[in-house]
C-alpha cells in the first residue's frame, strides 16, 4: 500500500532528548529497502500562497490555508507492505519525536480492501 | 419451550456458536478478506443449524458441520462475484481447525489474528471494544448497543465505520512478533479489562464481564507464554468471584468485609490461585491479581494480609504509577500501618489534583477518618462523596455508612 507520510511539527517534542535517530540514516534506510518512493522538506508557511476561485474570481492570499501551530514540514512517499510497516517507518523518523507524523493511505485504495 | 429435546438442540447450538463462531469468522476472513461476508456466512450456518438440528439432530461435529455451511456459503457469494481462484481453491479447502496453508510462517490461531486486528491501536477504543464483542465475541448489534448505553443504529455504524477503516488504513490481519508483540499485547488486555470493569461495574451489564472471562480464557489457552495474559484472567476469576455476595437483599452493594464469605466462587478463587503461581515476572496485571487474591484467600476481613497488599502496591505504584494506584496504595497502607499513615499517602495521591471530583478518594479520606476516631468528619465526608457518586447502588451505600456513623 501506498501512504503518503505527512511530516508535522508539534507544540509538545519528545522530553528525551537522548539517542534521536538521524534523517540521512532514515532516507537511506528507506530508500535501499524500497519502502521509500520519494520525499522532501517544505518552505516556512510564511512562504506559503493560498488561492481560490469563487464565481470566477481569482483569490490568492498569503499563507497556509489554516492558522494553526501545528504544520506539516515535509512529506515522504512510502510503499509498505501495510499500516503496521508504514508505522515501524514512522517511528524511526526523528520528526516522530520532534514533531508528530500523520500517515494518509491514496483514495484509490479505499476501493479495494483485502489485497 | 417444554420439548426437552428441543431445548436440548438449542443448548447444543449455543455451545457450537460459543466455540465456533469466532474460528469461523477468523478463517473466512484471513482467506477471503471480507470481514462482512465472514460475518454473514458464520450467522446463516448457525441459522441453518437452528432450523435442521432439531429434525435432523445434532452432527457429530457441530463445529465442522457450521465451518462446512458457512465455508460453502462464502463460496457462493464470491463465485457469483467471480473472485479469483486462487481465493476460491483456499476456501474451499477450509476446515474447522485446519492446519495453515503451508506457507513457512509459524501456525497461528486465526482468532488470535482476529483478536489482534480488532484491537489493533490506530482503532479508537470504542471502535476496538465493540468490535472484539461483535466480531470474536458474536454478540449481536443490537446486545452490545443495550450494554454499551448506545443507540442501535450508533453501534451499527460504530461497527462498519471500524471495518472500512481496517481495510482503508492497512490494518494487517496478523499477530505481532517480536518487539512488536510486546508493545501491542497491553492494547489487547486493556480492551478485555475494559469489558470486564464495563461489565462488573455496579450499574454494569454482567454479561460483558462473563465475554472478557471467556476471551482471557481463550487468549490463556493461545498464548500460553505471556504471564500478564494468565495474570488477567486470575485478576477477572477473582473480581467475579464475588459477584453473588457483594450485594445485600435490597441489591445495596457491601463492602469486602460485609460479604458472606462462602458465598465467594472458591473453585474460581482456587484456579486464579493457581495461574498466579505462574505468571511471572510480575506485571501490573499479575501485581493487581496479587492483591484480588490477599482479599479472596483471608479467611475474615481481619485476617487480610494487609502488609503484603501494601507491598504489592509499592510495586504497582512504582511500574504503573496513576492517580488511582496512588489513592489504592494509601487505603492499603492506611490498613497495614495505620489510619495516620494513609492519610498521609492519600494527601500525597491527591497533590497533583487528579483525584479531584473522584468519589472514592473522598470515600476513602471518610473510612481512613473514622478509623481514627473522628466520627462527626467522617460522617460528613461520606456524604459528600455519595452527592458525587452516578451510580445509586454505590450513593446508597455511602449514605449508609454516613448515617452508621451518625448513629
Amino acid at each position: 500500500m501506498k501512504y503518503m507520510m505527512f511530516v508535522c511539527s508539534d507544540t509538545e517534542p519528545d522530553t528525551d532528548r537522548e539517542n534521536w535517530p538521524d534523517i540521512e540514516a532514515w532516507v537511506a534506510e528507506n530508500d535501499a529497502r524500497g519502502r521509500r518512493l520519494t520525499g522532501d522538506v517544505l518552505a516556512e508557511t510564511s512562504a506559503a500562497t493560498t488561492v481560490r476561485v469563487r464565481n470566477g474570481e481569482l483569490l490568492v492570499s498569503d499563507g497556509p490555508f489554516t492558522e494553526t501551530k501545528e504544520v506539516i514540514v515535509g512529506f515522504d512517499l512510502l510503499e509498505c507492505a501495510d499500516l503496521d510497516e508504514a508505522i515501524e517507518v514512522a517511528r524511526t523518523h526523528p520528526m516522530a519525536r520532534a514533531g508528530r507524523i500523520e500517515l494518509r493511505p491514496f483514495a484509490d485504495l479505499a476501493d479495494q480492501p483485502g489485497d | 419451550m417444554t420439548d426437552p429435546s428441543a431445548a436440548a438442540t438449542g443448548d447444543a447450538v449455543a455451545a457450537a456458536c460459543a466455540d465456533s463462531y469466532a474460528r469461523i469468522v477468523a478463517a473466512l476472513i484471513r482467506v477471503t478478506g471480507d470481514w462482512t461476508l465472514a460475518e454473514d456466512c458464520a450467522q446463516e450456518a448457525l441459522a441453518l443449524a437452528l432450523e435442521r438440528w432439531p429434525g435432523d439432530g445434532v452432527p457429530a461435529n457441530p463445529g465442522g458441520w457450521l465451518m462446512t455451511v458457512a465455508r460453502n456459503r462464502a463460496l457462493d457469494v464470491l463465485r457469483r462475484a467471480s473472485v479469483e481462484r486462487r481465493k476460491l481453491a483456499e476456501l474451499a479447502l477450509l476446515r474447522l481447525a485446519g492446519p495453515e496453508p503451508a506457507t513457512g510462517e509459524e501456525i497461528v490461531d486465526d482468532r488470535l489474528r482476529l483478536v489482534f486486528t480488532c484491537c489493533h491501536p490506530a482503532l479508537s477504543l470504542d471502535a476496538r471494544v465493540a468490535l472484539t464483542l461483535r466480531v470474536v465475541c458474536g454478540v449481536p448489534t443490537a446486545d452490545i448497543a443495550r450494554a454499551l448505553l448506545v443507540s442501535e443504529a450508533t453501534m451499527t455504524r460504530r461497527l462498519t465505520r471500524a471495518k472500512t477503516r481496517i481495510a482503508t488504513a492497512g490494518i494487517p490481519y496478523r499477530v505481532p512478533t517480536g518487539p512488536m508483540l510486546a508493545e501491542r499485547l497491553p492494547g489487547v488486555l486493556a480492551v478485555l479489562y475494559l469489558l470486564f470493569t464495563r461489565g462488573y461495574d455496579a450499574d454494569g451489564e454482567p454479561a460483558l464481564a462473563d465475554e472478557a472471562i471467556r476471551l482471557a480464557r481463550l487468549l490463556v489457552r493461545l498464548m500460553p507464554d505471556q504471564p500478564e495474559v494468565a495474570a488477567l484472567l486470575a485478576l477477572f476469576l477473582l473480581q467475579h468471584s464475588r459477584r453473588d455476595a457483594r450485594r445485600d437483599a435490597d441489591g445495596n452493594l457491601l463492602t469486602l468485609d460485609r460479604q458472606d464469605r462462602s458465598r465467594w466462587d472458591h473453585a474460581a478463587i482456587a484456579e486464579a490461585v493457581d495461574l498466579l503461581a505462574r505468571a511471572r515476572p510480575a506485571g501490573p496485571y499479575a501485581l493487581q491479581a496479587r492483591i484480588a487474591a490477599c482479599h479472596a484467600t483471608a479467611a475474615s476481613a481481619a485476617a487480610t494480609d494487609w502488609p503484603a497488599i501494601a507491598r504489592a502496591y509499592d510495586e504497582l505504584a512504582r511500574i504503573q504509577p496513576s492517580p488511582v494506584i496512588g489513592l489504592n496504595r494509601a487505603v492499603a497502607h492506611g490498613f497495614a500501618h495505620g489510619p495516620a499513615a494513609g492519610l498521609a499517602l492519600l494527601a500525597e495521591a491527591r497533590a497533583g489534583g487528579a483525584l479531584d471530583g473522584y468519589p472514592p478518594a473522598v470515600a476513602a479520606e471518610a473510612e481512613l477518618t473514622a478509623r481514627r476516631g473522628d466520627r462527626e468528619r467522617a460522617a460528613a465526608l461520606f456524604r459528600r462523596a455519595a452527592a458525587m457518586c452516578r451510580a445509586e447502588s454505590e450513593r446508597r451505600a455511602l449514605l449508609d455508612r454516613a448515617a452508621d456513623l451518625s448513629s
